[in-house]
């Protein structure tokens, strides 16, 4: 029996270069995409054009993806209904900027800025309530079961598509830009879509804010707890019913902000112009890692650069590049490229 | 009779009733309800009672979504169509062209399920989704293979067109033309298949996708592969699916994106099975005839409920046939919420 402790020599190497570079290789995916696009496409200035439309794109849909996710996370809710959402806010969106026809007809960037605006408002506003309603009325009473939350929200979603067609009737709409949103700039060459960059701005503006509350304010604190771990944080004291709620209707907000985005994005809309982008979304959710904010960022970037990169190099290929994406990046990572840990 | 229906027994007297009523009228058809018209829903019927059945299979049975079953009730049409395209009209062609749609569908099938319930079962109902819009599109985009949005017109072999007379004399009152020998055709495949759906979900198989749909954990300890249960009975399920396809594709003698690859049909079955009754095959019979009956005669009560209301605001566009859909999804989700077993569910008096 000695008492001397036993001798041991950690060791303090650090760990190889690839092992500490691994929870990053999804962030690198997007600049190395880029890197590739610029290498595979011929002419620079398609290449630039081409990044641009795809980072729109992708921040587009980030921008819905983002509620979906986090709503997911959180409550462990699958809402195929989001597809709603973005329609919803589409029209709405498009009503009021044909009613503000004299303020996005003028050639001030100010009075077209405020149209949008208002449009934007207008949408998010009653998506958001919409999104109040449908929490309330299709999602609560299916908590914790997720074969009858598809089916159900799937319901929703007919009944809301049906709405449409009820209320704006079934043509589709046309919507131009707004004057000074139109045409595009020319820059070392490329032509860059006036709208586009303002897409990747605003999408910017959404995923540096959403991380701002996530990662800095205490409601931020609150939901990534509550993703981690629900019923502690409801132990702790607070409502996390309540804390759902509110993501509920600030992610339907969001697809409402998105369906505007996509309205002046296409110029066209149409009722079920949800159902389709939600394949975009679905796929983006998946392999960011179903209620990862910033897996969704880059998911949702990747989707856009590759769609569109496929588009130009071989269009033929387009049509299945985003099912080969997630196919090789469910290969690589099963749960997702930012996979959320729950402690269940 | 029992061992015919593996000895799932209606367990109802009134759901008793209505299976032979539907049987009877569906096994006899052209005789009960001459015209055209009526033989081409009674046809529907029978083929949506397959693809319907075979989707409880996977949805009642195995507790997974997807939304790629009319993408494999497609590839079995179209196999069908390519076939006789290619090789010319003959039954060889006909069987060739039915059996490599099943066997693409089998695999496709087995690859999705491979990539997807491996991680999360919840991943299914997305992943389907997404693969059965690219193949539509990809569908309608192929159009020296497919036909594109047009679709294909399918050459049949003589003897099951309306042209062909089996003999002479009429029976019942009714002339046995190709028509005639087609549908029954259609029934008798359709009753097989229903039968051989009976067969396994009343097989320890079966069992054991129940046992899993309580609860998939629970099945794993016990020692069943969930995965595997899982993938079988995705893969059976596409099969049925392009079987029944197939058949749809010699009914119409034509095939296209709308009719077999639409989204609208997909969700006609989802919203068959649920309301008919998840889990219990007989829901896909009931759950099928009224529904196609009611898609065929209500949208004309709907037409005339809405020229009544003319005068009102937004009634009239809620009563407008083309929104029926609207009132199914309604029905839908208060069934889901008020009677998650259907229709059979009710009759059986089980909750």
């Amino acid at each position: 029996m000695t008492d001397t402790a036993p001798t041991h020599a950690p060791k303090m190497t650090k760990l190889p270069l690839s092992e500490r570079l691994k929870p990053w290789l999804p962030v690198l995916l997007v600049p190395v995409l880029i890197v590739l696009g610029f290498a595979l496409i011929p002419s620079p200035s398609s290449w630039l054009t081409l990044t641009v439309s795809g980072l729109a794109m992708g921040m587009m849909i980030f921008v819905i993806a983002s509620g979906m996710t986090l709503v997911f996370g959180l409550m462990d809710v699958i809402n195929f209904g989001h597809g709603a959402f973005i329609s919803f806010g589409a029209f709405v969106g498009t009503t009021v900027l044909l009613a503000l026809a004299s303020m996005t007809g003028a050639p001030s960037l100010m009075l077209n800025l405020l149209a949008v605006a208002l449009a934007v408002l207008a949408a998010m506003a009653v998506t958001g309530a919409l999104g109040w309603g449908f929490e309330r009325v299709i999602v609560r009473p299916v908590y914790g079961s997720h074969l009858k939350q598809i089916l159900v929200t799937m319901g929703g979603l007919i009944v809301a598509e049906q709405l449409i067609y009820v209320i704006w009737g079934g043509q589709e709409i046309v919507i131009a830009r707004p004057e000074t949103l139109k045409g595009a700039i020319t820059f070392a060459g490329a032509a860059l879509e006036k709208y586009r960059l303002v897409a990747v701005g605003v999408g910017l503006i959404v995923f540096l804010s959403l991380r701002a509350v996530l990662r800095r304010t205490k409601l931020g604190l609150i939901v990534r707890a509550g993703v981690e771990n629900p019923e502690m944080v409801q132990a702790l004291g607070y409502n996390i019913t309540r804390v759902f709620v509110g993501v509920f209707v600030a992610g339907s907000a969001l697809a409402g902000l998105g369906g505007v985005m996509w309205a002046l994005y296409q110029e066209i809309i149409t009722a079920h112009m949800g159902n389709e982008i939600m394949i975009l979304v679905f796929i983006v959710v998946i392999i960011g890692g179903l209620g990862s904010v910033e897996g969704c960022f880059i998911g949702a970037l990747t989707v856009g650069l590759v769609q569109n990169y496929a588009a130009f190099l071989e269009p033929k290929l387009a049509l299945i590049s985003n099912i080969a994406l997630m196919v090789a990046i469910l290969m690589w990572r099963p749960m997702g490229m930012v996979p959320v840990v729950k402690a269940k | 009779m029992m061992r015919i229906l593996s000895g799932d027994s209606p367990k109802s007297a009134l759901l008793a009733v209505l299976l032979v009523a539907i049987l009877l009228s569906l096994a006899f058809a052209p005789f009960l309800f001459p015209g055209s018209r009526s033989l081409e829903t009674a046809a529907r019927i029978c083929i949506f009672i397959v693809l319907v059945a075979s989707y409880d299979l996977l949805l009642g049975y195995g507790g997974i979504v997807s939304f790629a079953h009319t993408m494999f009730f497609g590839m079995g049409a179209y196999g069908l169509a390519i076939a006789t395209d290619r090789i010319g009209t003959s039954y060889g062609a006909l069987i060739l062209g039915a059996l490599a749609g099943t066997a693409v569908a089998g695999v496709v099938a087995l690859l999705t399920a491979l990539l997807s319930l491996r991680v999360r079962a919840i991943f299914f109902a997305m992943i389907t989704l997404a693969i059965a819009s690219a193949v539509a599109v990809l569908v309608s985009q192929l159009s020296g293979f497919t036909g594109g949005e047009d679709g294909m017109n399918i050459r049949i072999p003589r003897e099951l067109t309306p042209a062909f007379r089996l003999f002479d004399a009429e029976v019942l009152g009714q002339r046995i033309n190709g028509k005639v020998v087609n549908y029954y055709l259609v029934f008798a495949g359709s009753l097989i298949l229903f039968l051989t759906m009976l067969r396994i979900v009343n097989s320890p198989f079966g069992r054991v996708l129940l046992a899993i749909r309580e609860n998939a954990f629970r099945a794993e300890a016990i020692g069943y592969r969930v995965v595997y249960y899982r993938a079988l009975a995705t893969c059976l399920s596409a099969m049925i699916a392009a079987l029944a396809g197939a058949l749809f594709a010699i009914w119409l003698r034509y095939v296209g994106p709308a009719t077999t690859l639409g989204m609208e049909i997909m969700m006609d079955i989802l919203l068959i099975v649920v309301i008919g009754g998840m889990g219990t095959m007989y829901g896909a019979v009931v759950g099928t005839t009224i529904f196609v009956l009611a898609q065929n005669y209500l949208k004309s009560l709907m037409g005339g409920l809405s020229e009544a209301t003319a005068g009102l605001p937004l009634i009239p566009d809620l009563l407008n046939p083309d929104r029926w859909l609207l009132w199914l999804g309604v029905l839908f989700i208060l069934s889901v919420y008020f009677f998650p077993t259907g229709i059979v569910g009710r009759l059986r008096g089980t909750r």
